[in-house]
């Protein structure tokens, strides 16, 4: 139905630097594919963002962790996090053009966004966990590693992976967002801004499209994921 | 032996025990006896090391197992994986469910669970581990007389030469676990 709207404002608009019709899109998305540069361009924003995501995730669970286990640790960090979440990304993305190469800026962007958000929900997580579970692990002398990986990893996954999954939006719009800033040599990004530069306005539509579908399938591959490890655990 | 020597403990500056002493020989069977709010459970968890006195020290050489008031079974978990979680081998856990009528809800999360059956659970959970003391933290709660009965009667048979700690509102049943009311 979306399509036949967009396809009505197309015509009625009948201006296609401003809005092309969806045929239009698909036919300069064919065009695109016909070029072994552009799926070289996907690959490698496609890395680039998994990566910074992956890095996030990573660190941001390490962080909630030792934010809850050590109060000084979580005074240290806690106002850089409170920082990094409020500072707009574009003004983030500006700073790092000073630090970063271009190349690996998108990496440094996408980890920035994606750290505060997994670090507060493991952080919060363990935080609320019910002490009364806790202290049944210390009466039965349970280790830590069960007491963590059988106890807490369980009450903190349902909101981490609703977390990850949010991030993963994220991470694309700004690891994008970073590219058509920066312009990294072979990125969805720099295209973009070439598209826009030269006014090809079906092409900014098509490489869009490839940037939704990219970040769709990946959600859905994450969504998979966890979906199988939550069912696992409830077996 | 579980002895608590001129404890001391306050709540918010609310004395709840105040150089109060105990001791619990191996194999003493008692029931904490008192109204709502008279420091039972605070006395329980004293015991357990999850409270420090202000005063006074606790000494134990026990190792526990509990009933706790509110059953404590993880959601995520089925009822044999709550049991086995805690050090208790499969077999012995169906030995203790079976006996306690709830063998066929064994692979099922506590959820499924009616509230007679959780109770059920929980006493399976804490006779299937090793211990040598039992805290029984009103461990017939919701359960119908038949259920208490076949209850109390599995927990005498698994409690012999063991120390058994109840706390209960109800002298019926501290008679039924043959423990020594303690008034507090």
């Amino acid at each position: 139905m979306w399509l036949a709207v967009w396809q009505a404002a197309a015509m009625i608009i009948n201006q296609e630097i401003l809005l092309p019709t969806p045929l239009k899109t698909i036919n300069s998305l064919f065009v695109l594919g016909k070029t072994a540069d552009f799926y070289l361009s996907v690959l490698i924003s496609l890395l680039r963002i998994v990566l910074g995501y992956i890095l996030g995730v990573v660190f941001g669970i390490l962080g909630g962790i030792a934010s809850n286990k050590w109060h000084t640790f979580d005074i240290i960090f806690s106002p850089i996090i409170k920082i990094i979440k409020a500072v707009p990304v574009a003004s983030f993305i500006i700073l790092a053009l000073v630090w970063f190469h271009a190349k690996t800026l998108p990496v440094f962007i996408v980890f920035l966004m994606v750290l505060p958000m997994i670090w507060s929900s493991v952080q919060t997580g363990l935080d609320t966990i019910d002490t009364k579970y806790l202290e049944m692990a210390k009466i039965y002398n349970l280790s830590r590693f069960k007491t963590f990986f059988r106890i807490k990893v369980p009450f903190i996954m349902p909101a981490l992976v609703s977390t990850a999954l949010t991030a993963l939006g994220f991470a694309w719009k700004s690891g994008i967002a970073a590219e058509v800033i920066c312009r990294p040599e072979n990125s969805i990004g720099d295209k973009l801004q070439s598209a826009k530069l030269t006014i090809e306005t079906p092409e900014v539509f098509a490489l869009t499209a490839v940037v939704a579908l990219l970040s769709i399938l990946l959600e859905a591959g994450i969504k998979k994921i966890a979906k199988e490890y939550l069912n696992d655990k409830s077996k | 032996m579980i002895n608590l020597n001129n404890i001391s403990f306050a709540y918010d500056k609310k004395p709840i025990f105040e150089n109060f002493s105990l001791n619990i020989n191996t194999g003493d069977r008692i029931c904490f006896f008192g109204e709502s709010g008279c420091g039972k459970t605070t006395l329980l968890r004293l015991i357990l090391g999850l409270e420090q006195s202000q005063k006074g020290e606790i000494f134990t050489d026990h190792k526990f197992s509990v009933v706790f008031q509110e059953n404590r079974l993880l959601p995520f978990l089925t009822v044999l994986e709550n049991i086995t979680l805690l050090g208790a081998d499969t077999k012995t856990a169906l030995y203790h469910l079976q006996a306690l009528g709830i063998s066929n809800v064994a692979y099922k999360k506590p959820q499924e669970l009616s509230g007679g059956m959780k109770r059920r659970a929980a006493i399976g959970r804490a006779l299937s581990v090793d211990f040598d003391a039992i805290i029984l933290d009103e461990p017939f709660a919701g359960l119908d007389e038949n259920n208490i009965a076949l209850c109390a009667e599995h927990i005498l048979k698994h409690t012999e030469n063991k120390t058994v700690i109840l706390v209960s509102h109800s002298k019926q049943e501290a008679e039924l676990l043959k423990t020594k009311i303690i008034y507090l």
